[in-house]
């Protein structure tokens, strides 16, 4: 599935979804179409362990049971990682300190996604890189190199034509990983970074383009890019709920990665913040140099780190 | 032994030397197979390993029906495995070819070259070069003769299979006709020759084909040529092989009730619906039609067999329309039964039933308003083929104008909005004023589209392609009209569209230049010559020619002036001229069951000056002696049944 398009993704799901015999709920109109959103999905070129839709039903159904028929009725390939009611959905956070809306936007931030999925407040995404030959150390001061600098910018061709935008300025943390492996087999290097989510998006893809232009960074082959999570780049357990809909609305969280898993992947769980249940929060993000973010606040729903899945021997799709 | 074979490729995947490459192709979902439904078995548990090839890319090859029915005919049989591979792009053609990677499957990502049968499917003949490709990247020889033990057995099959000859040199055989049960026997054949230690080696095998497995095998006849360029003779050059090879049929369409679970794909393909064939065969015989006369007699599927089919296949596939498929399927006996129980069946599903090619004859509103009522109400689209009732006299379809107005009046009335009325320019005995003509129609779709409905907001579209004729049919002897000719009435056509300012704008106007027709005729009705034509074609770059983007005429004029320099023939000869009874045609010895002077008489019927002659539709009225039934032993299976479909247990999941 990492070569699947979004809309390659939508129409799986679709299908999916009418497999399962789910009571999805058709939208109005000419040309009815089944009532699934997105939330900015993945580009196409990488996997993903954290998508996020929303399903409309037309009868009340328990969050279990649509996670265990859509779950059966997905192909290889995609899972559910888990569903919910947005009625229980986890608040927003209270503002932080980049998210009052009392405040100026940041220039280049975007807006929260508005509708109901907009209350899990998807703001920033953290994202995993394999970068094929490349040696770990030449990662380590290429990032920094980037990390030091206080803009970078870069282009890219889209449906609107050629946009320019900063790829420093999206980026909260960048940092070199574990050792990786490619495609091939060969050790290599990982960068794991943590991407605002901005309009125009910054993707991975820019990300490497902008470590390119500025200290000569090249992969030997193309990078492999999984999304590992997205959420709120602050987290408040207490923020205000949204409010309960009619239509009793559930959210199914997918996981794209095609890695057999034998358990759902428990931090991408965790890290969505649960209320009272929310995860501890002893670690905290921090920049290579071992500063601190300026915002005093903890983040919990990104930086936890988390057990990595087996890699899986065959060939991922 | 079994899982040995002679030394030849590894099977192994590829997926590893594939994935790299990915990246830097376009959409390269299409190459990594993993659809829903599709099969792996295990390999060394098979004893025959069918590669099956649409030869087109993956978007037009997936949801093709013939391939999807032998992938799964084949993978139920115990021992025996099938997987898909399909047209690459060029993108990656050139990087397969920089890092060796070989033609693989979609399924398991295996080489082509690995598997004992390669069965490809034409639709069309533009698919000859695309099939040249696949053969070289998966390193088996382009020549047939060529071959050792260790390469694939090359099949052609599909429409064009009917005449192969021109790429007789690259194949080692062609089936006709229906493939469900002759893959079965070919399958036997190839499992009993390795068993008893392949005998006679690759020639062995094809022997065997040929003798007892219903397979043409063009090695087995030798081709003479006349001094004028014609075909002197053709005779078979072993014991044994029959003189002419019969087409297969399958009687009892109920029995075959494929696909049962149908491939759903992550890309987009062209196709996103379930399709079920509701019949096979036609008993029209419109006279250009050589889908109609190949396919014969008709062989329905009763109202029971396609509502089973149509449940499972959504529940295998949550596809969101199913298409009710067939050459005229408002022709099935029992298609207002059918067409009504499944609306009743799926109502407030959202389920979208389509029904491609229907007459205009046949064609009634009830229908149509039991097929649009569980989704859109899109276009309907008609296929007069003639501007004038004289030229569709000749063709056979018989429709007058004034039916044809009276049909469209009372869609409108209904609530359509889009008419698309499909003609062909280039028929025999057509005069400019037959094409002229269609303007005149148009106009009077639209005037009666606007009485019916009070609306400006009527539109109609004319789509118009040139005719080629084709082996098999009563005009397989005729002239085709040389592409000037049909680019001047097509020009003037567009012209007479537009002059007229009031109906201007209503009308769209479609069309394809007649250069392209000239090398569908040269490939439909060549002989084993054209294949020196195709090759050249090939090597200079030719792919994909059944797209416009890649398709070159001038590459085709000037291979073909090339490649046939010295033989006395050209692609006028091919195209142009016009055949006598007495010509041995290059597929005399390809028996698709008609009477060969039944065919010459419906021919000379259909130009006869003082008017032509109409035949009847023998489903309905007595037989007209084709000779198909008498030849295959076969009769039409038609109902009614008198069956009518019970409500489903099914979720009903509503809008809002």
């Amino acid at each position: 599935m990492r070569f699947a398009s979004h809309r390659d993704t939508a129409r799986v799901v679709e299908r999916a979804v009418r497999r399962a015999q789910l009571p999805i709920a058709y939208s109005a109109g000419f040309s009815p179409h089944l009532r699934i959103s997105y939330v900015g999905g993945a580009p196409t070129g990488t996997a993903s362990e954290a998508e996020y839709l929303e399903l409309a039903l037309t009868e009340p159904w328990d969050a279990a049971q649509v996670r265990s028929r859509l779950g059966a009725a997905l192909p290889a390939g995609i899972d559910v990682v888990d569903v919910f009611d947005l009625a229980d959905a986890p608040p927003p956070g209270p503002v932080g300190c980049e998210q009052d809306p009392g405040r100026a936007q940041a220039p280049g931030s975007g807006a929260p996604p508005a509708g109901r999925l907009g209350a899990l407040r998807l703001e920033a995404s953290r994202w995993e890189v394999v970068v094929p030959g490349v040696t770990p150390a030449a990662a380590a001061s290429a990032v920094a190199e980037f990390l030091a600098a206080t803009s970078v910018e870069v282009e890219r061709l889209t449906s609107k034509g050629l946009r320019r935008m900063d790829a420093r300025a999206a980026v909260v943390t960048l940092e070199a990983g574990p050792r990786g492996t490619d495609a091939a087999g060969a050790a290599c290097a990982t960068l794991r970074m943590v991407v605002r989510h901005t309009t125009p998006a910054v993707r991975p893809d820019d990300i490497l383009t902008a470590l390119r232009q500025l200290t000569g960074l090249v992969p030997s082959s193309p990078a492999l890019v999984t999304r590992l999570a997205q959420g709120p780049l602050e987290a408040d357990a207490h923020a205000g709920r949204t409010p309960a809909d009619q239509d009793n609305e559930k959210t199914a969280r997918l996981a794209a990665e095609a890695a057999p898993v034998a358990a759902p992947p428990v931090s991408a769980n965790d890290q969505l913040p649960r209320g009272e249940q929310g995860p501890g929060t002893d670690q905290r993000a921090r920049e290579p140099d071992g500063r601190l973010p300026e915002c005093s606040r903890p983040s919990p729903t990104i930086e936890t780190p988390r057990p990595r899945p087996a890699q899986p021997a065959s060939p991922v799709h | 032994m079994r899982g040995q074979y002679p030394k030849g490729m590894s099977a192994d995947s590829v997926y590893s030397r594939l994935e790299p490459l990915l990246p830097l192709v376009r959409k390269p979902v299409q190459y990594v197979g993993g659809e829903l439904n599709s099969v792996i078995k295990d390999w060394d548990a098979a004893d025959v390993r069918w590669a099956l090839m649409y030869p087109d890319a993956y978007e037009v090859g997936l949801p093709n029906q013939g391939i999807q029915i032998l992938y799964e005919v084949l993978n139920e049989q115990d021992g025996v495995l099938a997987e898909r591979t399909y047209s690459v792009w060029e993108d990656l053609e050139a990087l397969m070819r920089e890092h060796r990677v070989p033609q693989f499957t979609v399924d398991s990502h295996r080489p082509v070259g690995a598997f004992d049968l390669l069965g490809v499917s034409f639709a069309t003949e533009l698919g000859y070069t695309n099939l040249l490709t696949a053969l070289d990247l998966a390193g088996i020889p382009l020549d047939a003769a060529d071959r050792d033990i260790s390469h694939p057995v090359v099949l052609a099959g599909g429409h064009a299979a009917f005449n192969p000859e021109p790429i007789a040199d690259f194949i080692d055989g062609a089936v006709l006709g229906d493939g469900e049960q002759a893959v079965l026997t070919i399958t036997g054949l190839v499992r009993e020759w390795k068993a008893a230690g392949r005998p006679g080696g690759r020639d062995g095998l094809l022997l065997a084909l040929a003798t007892r497995g219903g397979v043409y095998v063009p090695r087995f006849y030798d081709v003479s040529y006349g001094a004028d360029g014609t075909i002197g003779r053709v005779a078979p050059n072993r014991p044994g092989v029959p003189r002419a090879v019969a087409k297969h049929t399958v009687s009892d369409l109920d029995s075959w009730p494929y696909p049962v679970k149908p491939l759903v794909p992550v890309a987009e393909t062209v196709h996103e619906r379930y399709s079920v064939e509701i019949f096979r065969g036609c008993t029209r015989g419109c006279r250009f039609c050589q889908a109609g006369m190949i396919t014969r007699p008709v062989r329905e599927r009763n109202i029971g067999t396609v509502s089973d089919m149509v449940r499972q296949g959504l529940e295998a596939s949550g596809f969101g329309e199913v298409g009710l498929l067939s050459l005229s399927s408002a022709d099935h006996s029992e298609i207002n039964e059918i067409a009504t129980g499944l609306a009743d069946q799926y109502e407030g599903t959202n389920t979208s039933l389509s029904l491609p090619s229907t007459r205009v004859d046949a064609f009634n509103v009830t229908l149509a308003n039991e097929l649009s009522r569980n989704g859109r109400r899109s276009g309907l689209t008609f296929a007069p083929e003639g501007g004038t009732d004289r030229i569709r006299k000749v063709i056979n379809k018989m429709v007058t104008e004034d039916d044809l107005i009276e049909t469209v009046r009372t869609a409108y009335a209904n609530g359509w909005r889009q008419v698309k009325l499909y003609f062909m320019c280039g028929l025999p005995t057509e005069t400019d004023e037959d094409v002229l003509a269609i303007a005149r129609v148009a106009r009077r779709v639209i005037q009666a589209g606007r009485q019916a409905t009070g609306r400006g907001d009527i539109r109609c579209t004319v789509s118009i392609g040139g005719f080629v004729p084709k082996p098999h049919t009563p005009f397989q002897w005729a002239a085709q009209c040389g592409h000037e000719t049909v680019d001047a009435r097509l020009r003037a056509l567009g012209a007479e569209l537009r002059a007229n300012r009031s109906y201007g704008k209503a009308i769209g106007f479609r069309y394809h230049d007649g250069r392209p027709s000239m090398v569908e005729g040269l490939l439909s009705r060549g002989d084993r010559r054209v294949g020196a034509v195709i090759r050249a074609v090939w090597q200079d770059g030719g792919r994909f020619d059944g797209w416009s983007e890649y398709f070159s005429y001038d590459r085709w004029v000037r291979c073909a002036a090339d490649a046939l320099a010295g033989t006395g023939v050209d692609l006028d000869w091919y195209t142009t001229r016009e055949r006598g009874y007495d010509e041995i045609l290059p597929w005399d010895h390809l028996d698709s069951g008609l009477d060969r002077d039944w065919l010459w008489q419906d021919w000379q019927d259909a130009i006869d000056p003082a008017g032509a002659a109409e035949v009847d539709d023998c489903r309905w009225t007595p037989c007209f002696e084709c000779g198909v039934c008498p030849a295959m032993g076969t009769e039409i299976e038609t109902g009614p049944s008198g069956v009518k479909l019970l409500p489903l247990e099914i979720v009903r999941s509503g809008p809002q």
